[in-house]
């Protein structure tokens, strides 16, 4: 009966995650139409910039927009992780996270289950622009669309763990600005999202460096090679060694004897 | 893992390691040096010494020996396509850059781009038994099918003289736009195709009336005009496509031989010059002088497949079966 109660729990946060994504159609079209901005407008204007070299996985000369296009991937899942922790942010002010926190299964149980809703939201997501990018004429081989899926989820659930400890940190909805200009442009800008590694080498050693150890870049290094039906096993590793990491300090931030909503006194207690 | 696995084997029984079909030859401007390629999988076999500055490249009928102008040398040397050792030399005059063969494997007529004229060269005699003077800075050159016209155009003059192939004397001129190329023969031997480098043009002339049918343009997104420099031209034998290098912009136009529209755009590498079909014309090679690649165009859906590098200033290529 016990397995029955957790698959319960699961189900029940996933169609909340589920129906709330439905139900607000803006969210859905917002999260698509970021990507694709960068895609129609801000690579066009860099076409021909970078077919100046061949690197893995690619096999010839690309155009800016299939560079991109993993990069985009890897956003649209970071800002589903962010929105994920602003979402339990709000659920904390409104007090139905406390329904879901006073359930007798484990806490970390709880929140790895709204770790796979948003997974599950950001993986749609996703695929929707794949399909879009594919009808721009930016195709992957076929396989690749499958090989991709357990890289999407990997890094959707990286992200997603972040979110999570992020919004064990933010005390109120206001701060989320912060989130914005300290966690999600930094990350995206810092990582072989825009431009590839040897790229950012040629301008800075430091910036080189720092976007090595990004765990955004693997994401989008994993999702990258996988698109292109290729394992990249360093990314994997450092993506999910990123995961655990994340995961652990959110479980440890979300409980109430040593975590932060303890310390700062958040607004739900 | 087991996912993994699976996906492994299905991928070995799928794609079971292509075969060499054929093996390209590529001249190596700047190298003084011939790249052999395994090709379709594009693995570079080995390269070897030639003369200085080979740049046209043609295989005989008997698919024995290669023709390469080197330009510096003054020469076109004769290479065994099984040991790759020079094993003569051809008078071609001054500078050989590009020439084309007949039909019959018989005779070479060499563009001298400085003494304004094509020498014709027998070839089994080892001899030149011609100079016709044409325009100024001769450069693209082509036999038609049928063994009736020796086509060459001047860069300067801007215009396709036609020769006559027995008096071996021009007999009409048609004009084009500036700078013409390249010039290529459909092998129904109806029309002839022109491409002019610094205009940015192809013209398509019709051979019986001699006259221009249709000038095509190329207009590529994001890339500047004046980079679109069209040169190689390789057309379908059922001219259902032509396939045509633009240089520096980087890409191969594909266009539709029947309306005479560019069909569309494939990025390749760097400055590409020169083309050749695969003798089953399922691929297209392309050789990228700047970015010292070939590229690998798939014909069946128009993508390039891989480029792979070769050496430096990769020119020419000719493909063996």
């Amino acid at each position: 009966m016990r397995f029955m109660h957790y698959l319960r729990a699961l189900r029940g946060v996933m169609t909340r995650e589920l129906f709330r994504f439905v139900h607000q159609r803006e969210r859905f079209i917002s999260a698509l139409v970021r990507p694709l901005m960068w895609l129609f407008i801000f690579a066009a204007g860099f076409r021909s910039t970078l077919g100046v070299a061949i690197i893995p996985p690619y096999e010839t000369y690309i155009l800016y927009e299939v560079y991109i296009t993993p990069g985009l991937l890897g956003m649209v899942q970071l800002f589903n992780g962010m929105q994920s922790s602003l979402s339990m942010v709000y659920d904390r002010e409104m007090g139905s996270m406390k329904i879901l926190l006073v359930s007798p299964l484990p806490r970390g149980y709880l929140l790895t289950s709204k770790l796979l809703a948003g997974v599950l939201v950001s993986v749609l997501q996703a695929y929707v622009f794949l399909g879009i990018a594919y009808a721009y004429g930016i195709e992957a081989p076929p396989m690749g669309y499958l090989d991709v899926l357990p890289a999407l989820v990997l890094s959707g659930l990286m992200l997603g763990a972040l979110g999570l400890l992020l919004s064990s940190f933010i005390k109120q909805l206001e701060n989320f600005a912060g989130v914005m200009n300290f966690v999600i442009f930094p990350m995206f800008f810092l990582s072989t999202a825009l431009y590839p590694l040897w790229k950012i080498q040629e301008s800075s050693e430091l910036l080189y460096t720092l976007a090595q150890y990004n765990p955004f870049t693997h994401a989008v290094e994993l999702i990258r090679f996988a698109l292109y039906g290729q394992f990249n096993r360093d990314a994997c590793i450092a993506t999910a060694t990123a995961l655990l990491v994340f995961l652990i300090l959110a479980i440890i931030g979300y409980n109430p004897s040593r975590g932060m909503m303890q310390r700062k006194g958040g607004p739900s207690q | 893992m087991k996912k993994l696995f699976a996906r492994a084997l299905i991928l070995a029984l799928l794609a079971s390691p292509p075969l060499s079909a054929e093996t390209l030859f590529v001249t190596l401007e700047k190298d003084n040096a011939l790249a052999v390629v395994a090709a379709p999988e594009g693995k570079l076999v080995k390269t070897v010494k030639i003369g200085k500055r080979p740049r046209g490249i043609v295989l005989s009928k008997d698919q024995k020996q290669l023709y390469v102008a080197a330009s510096d040398d003054n020469t076109i040397q004769l290479i065994d396509t099984a040991s790759l050792k020079v094993v003569g030399t051809l008078p071609s005059g001054e500078d050989p850059e590009t020439f084309a063969m007949d039909p019959e494997g018989k005779f070479l007529y060499v563009s001298n781009e400085d003494d304004n004229q094509v020498t014709v060269i027998d070839i089994a005699a080892k001899r030149a038994v011609k100079a016709i003077p044409v325009g100024v800075e001769p450069e693209g050159i082509a036999v038609s099918p049928d063994g009736n016209w020796v086509v060459s155009t001047s860069e300067t003059t801007n215009m396709a003289h036609w020769i006559d192939r027995k008096s071996l004397q021009i007999v009409d001129n048609t004009l084009v736009d500036p700078r013409p190329r390249a010039a290529r023969f459909t092998d129904d031997g109806m029309q002839l195709w022109v491409s002019s480098e610094i205009a940015g043009t192809l013209t398509v002339i019709d051979v019986a009336a001699k006259q221009p049918v249709k000038k095509l343009a190329f207009k590529i997104p994001g890339v500047t005009q004046e980079k679109i420099q069209p040169v190689g031209i390789r057309i379908d034998p059922d001219r259902r496509y032509a396939y045509v290098a633009l240089g520096p912009s980087n890409r191969v136009a594909v266009i539709d031989a029947q309306k005479l529209e560019v069909v569309t755009y494939l990025l390749v590498g760097q400055r590409v010059w020169n083309l050749e079909f695969s003798p089953d014309r399922k691929r297209l090679y392309t050789t990228n002088g700047v970015s010292n690649d070939i590229s690998i165009i798939d014909l069946d859906q128009h993508k390039v497949l891989k480029s792979v590098a070769v050496g430096q200033y990769p020119w020419g290529v000719a493909v063996k079966p």
